[in-house]
């Protein structure tokens, strides 16, 4: 399998009101939905976060496929959590004994809430990372830690650095794969031997990549100094993010939503 | 016409690894670039026709000797920026020169470090891709486009600063033929059309053929320095110091070593078939 | 003759069943034969790359077989891993694949994949090195100490230090100047006439395939449109032109002429040919 097929950066380009919104609302609604899903307790306040979750997923025509798609890979760590929760919680009412196990009611509700927690908090950062290109979230994360500038954060520095990664997360996995193709034509093997004789073999794939990327490195400072790069200081923005009414709308109905939440998870609904 | 860039006895060497041994890679360059001219800078590796270029926007400063850029010495630091936005640079591997992950946003990364406001910004990256025929792919991802496209982006970037000079480092050395093909379309129309001084630093000669005044390059030193026509038909000097001549100029010399008048600055197609035809006739 | 390399209807299709599906070789049947020396030209993308890959099993077709010498190659796993050291593939910008401390030990990791003994590879290592023109003392160093143009002969050393009957080498001489150009282009021609072995030469330049090559096979498009003797393919000028390839400038200047009016033959395509070409004209009219 080549490497490149791999799907990095989950962004599915589109023009729904979600994808229209601006990053930093999006992120903002994104912490506030994670700090709504702790404070819900119960049905009915789980309830109200789903309805949410599956407007907000109706909204942004992303397929719900693939947002289950994006669930596959954490599934075993969500059943195991689930799993210790089912067997550790302590309660009144037994439901069942075996071995040196006990069911309770209260670590199947346990365990149940877990699951549709983590599902939805999942659900809800990659319906953030489907709708928002990468370059835009990092606008915004830049834009949005800019006050910690006051206290000496690099954040240009920081948001710059990301979005290099993210320009040259594909070129390098195309490099990784042209260097594993190179080297096999040489008879090295990635694929058997036991786990010291597996890293071994990495060798010859990942000193040529560190070096190249080195290489890319030293070469990219310098293009990017010849474009007369010298720090945030006085630069300025092709893009200029921008709240608009839909933003004011989502920020008020996300803020609404957290402290609903947190009035029905008060009072254990 | 005005002279843009201007070396004076430039010397140059990296500083030593090792005690002793301090590689003199210019040795004593006297160059004038003018304003508006194509010029292309012809050498085999090491000649140090990569590093004479890195003079030319204070990426290097020299050892010796003095370069000026629009009159400005390039160790003025403070003028730094000025010298930067007046020659511009291209360098060989696209990949690596390609800051952002979407052309435009890539396009935007010089005028967003000058300070130019927003809407202006807009305009030059519309007009930089328009002029490097890729304004169709703006939205692109740049490692989703092929190797001459990449470095259209990367000229777009440069040319995004409005800079008097671009000066392009074996901008085709890793493109295949159509790439090469519409890179140097790209190069000779920003030179012709908007009157943007290029210089262009190579080891293809039918790609410095194209040029208006072609710099030749060995050891350090500039061994020639004309019209590339007269340039070219000094065919042993070029050999002696590890250059072939184009194909064409090879043919004729070969003839005129065998008696037969006939003239060596004919480089075209056209014009070396011309000048066999006379000689048939 | 029978070949010692071949495909039989060729079909290779990448990421299959996602939006990026994309069929880069289509029924293709291509053949090297032993000792030949042949040249492949394509434009990036035209399934070039993806062809070699098969030749020496770094690709598994989707259709289709790779015969070498008469066997399919993918027919047992052993002899997949064999193929890989028989039909020895130099890729573009070797030296980017370099990793070992010494010039010395990065050759011989080829050869140690093989399984052979130190005396062996101790043997190879030498011979290859000395093929590419690289002396003693460059073996001891690091090859990230040579300069661009020995690291590259290093490279290439690494796969002729496995002997492989058949020599790939993807674009060669990318990047080198004329002089690196040379002398490469020699280092594989020896290799060529002392092994008796068959080498594929994968480029764009048309004049470096024309004075090298016995023959050559044109890819566009995942097929083989054309393949034969060099000046057989250049008379598809036209065509070739239209595949982003063009045909030597001679090549073109001689077409030129004759379309002047002058009866000359179009055909040539080196220097030394058009040379004894225009001579012999010359010396029909005169004489």
């Amino acid at each position: 399998m080549a490497l490149k097929d791999i799907t990095l950066g989950q962004f599915f380009p589109g023009n729904s009101v979600i994808h229209r919104l601006d990053p930093r609302t999006k992120l903002i609604c994104v912490v506030l939905y994670i700090v709504a899903l702790f404070l819900a307790s119960w049905f009915v306040s789980y309830t109200l976060m789903l309805l949410v979750l599956a407007g907000s997923i109706a909204l942004s025509r992303v397929p719900p496929k693939s947002i289950l798609r994006g669930l596959k890979p954490v599934l075993f760590i969500v059943v195991f959590t689930a799993v210790l929760n089912l067997l550790y919680t302590p309660g009144d009412t037994v439901l069942a004994r075996f071995w040196i196990f006990t069911v309770t009611l209260e670590g199947v509700s346990r365990a149940f809430f877990m699951v549709v927690r983590i599902m939805m908090l999942i659900s809800g950062t990659f319906l953030l990372t489907y709708t928002t290109s990468p370059i835009l979230l990092t606008d915004g994360l830049e834009s949005l830690l800019n006050p910690l500038k006051k206290v000496r954060v690099p954040v240009h520095e920081l948001a710059m650095i990301m979005s290099i990664a993210l320009r040259f997360i594909p070129t390098l996995i195309e490099e990784t794969d042209k260097i594993m193709s190179a080297q096999r034509a040489r008879g090295a093997d990635f694929e058997s031997g036991n786990l010291i004789q597996r890293a071994k073999a990495l060798l010859p794939l990942l000193v040529p990549l560190f070096i190249s990327a080195f290489r890319r490195a030293d070469e990219l400072a310098t293009a990017m100094e010849c474009r007369c790069y010298h720090g945030g200081e006085g630069r300025t923005r092709l893009r200029q993010l921008k709240y608009k009414g839909a933003d004011y709308a989502a920020l008020l109905l996300f803020l609404a939503v957290t402290v609903a939440a947190g009035v029905l998870g008060h009072f254990g609904l | 016409m005005e002279t843009i860039i201007q070396a004076e006895d430039l010397h140059f060497s990296y500083p030593a690894v090792e005690e002793g041994t301090t590689p003199v890679v210019l040795d004593g360059v006297s160059l004038e670039i003018e304003e508006g001219s194509f010029v292309a800078v012809l050498g085999h590796n090491g000649c140090g026709k990569s590093t004479l270029a890195k003079h030319m926007n204070a990426i290097l400063l020299p050892s010796g000797g003095t370069v000026y850029v629009d009159g400005i010495d390039t160790r003025d630091e403070d003028r730094l920026l000025d010298i930067r936005r007046t020659v511009g640079m291209v360098f060989q591997n696209p990949d690596n020169q390609i800051v952002a992950n979407v052309v435009e946003e890539d396009v935007a990364f010089a005028p967003e470090n000058l300070g130019v406001p927003p809407d202006e910004i807009r305009q030059r990256v519309d007009d930089a891709l328009k002029a490097v025929n890729m304004y169709a792919y703006r939205e692109h991802a740049p490692h989703l486009l092929s190797g001459g496209q990449k470095q259209r982006v990367a000229i777009a970037g440069v040319i995004a600063m409005q800079p008097r000079c671009v000066v392009l480092d074996e901008p085709t050395a890793m493109l295949d033929p159509i790439g090469r093909k519409d890179v140097l379309r790209t190069i000779r129309t920003l030179n012709r059309e908007r009157g943007v001084t290029v210089v262009l630093i190579t080891h293809h000669m039918d790609e410095a053929a194209q040029a208006d005044r072609l710099v030749v390059m060995a050891k350090g030193k500039v061994i020639a320095d004309g019209a590339p026509k007269a340039v070219f038909s000094r065919v042993e000097e070029l050999r002696k110091v590890g250059l072939t001549v184009p194909q064409t100029t090879a043919l004729l010399w070969e003839l005129r070593r065998e008696g037969w008048d006939v003239p060596l600055d004919a480089l075209s197609d056209e014009e070396c078939a011309q000048a066999l035809y006379q000689l048939l006739q | 003759m029978d070949p010692i390399i071949e495909t039989k209807n060729l079909t290779h299709t990448y990421s299959v069943g996602t939006p990026f599906e994309h069929t880069a070789l289509d029924g293709v049947d291509f053949a090297a034969y032993p000792g030949e020396y042949l040249g492949i030209i394509g434009h990036t993308g035209s399934g070039k790359s993806t062809l070699i890959q098969h030749l020496n099993a770094l690709l598994k077709p989707t259709s289709g077989t790779v015969l070498f010498q008469g066997t399919d190659i993918w027919s047992d796993p052993k002899l997949t891993k064999k193929t890989r050291f028989q039909v020895g593939l130099v890729f573009q910008y070797p030296e980017y694949q370099l990793f070992e401390e010494t010039v010395y030990k990065d050759i011989s990791f080829g050869p140690r994949n093989m399984g052979l003994d130190e005396k062996e590879i101790d043997r190879r290592v030498r011979a290859a090195a000395y093929f590419v023109g690289l002396r003693d003392d460059h073996l001891e160093k690091s090859p990230f100490e040579l300069s661009g143009g020995q690291k590259r002969r290093v490279a290439i050393a690494g796969v002729i230090a496995m002997e492989p009957k058949v020599l790939i080498l993807d674009e060669p001489t990318a990047g080198l100047d004329p002089e690196g150009v040379e002398s490469i282009l020699g280092n594989i021609r020896e290799y060529h006439q002392a092994h008796n072995a068959t080498i594929i030469l994968v480029s764009h330049s048309m004049e470096e395939v024309a004075r090298s090559v016995d023959r050559l096979v044109a890819v566009n498009d995942g097929r083989i449109p054309f393949q034969g003797a060099p000046r057989e393919v250049f008379q598809h000028g036209d065509e070739l032109e239209r595949m982003g390839l063009g045909v030597p400038q001679l090549t073109r200047v001689f077409h030129r002429l004759r379309a002047m009016g002058v009866d000359i033959d179009p055909s040539v395509y080196t220097l030394d040919q058009a040379k004894s070409a225009i001579l012999s004209k010359l010396k029909g009219e005169v004489g």
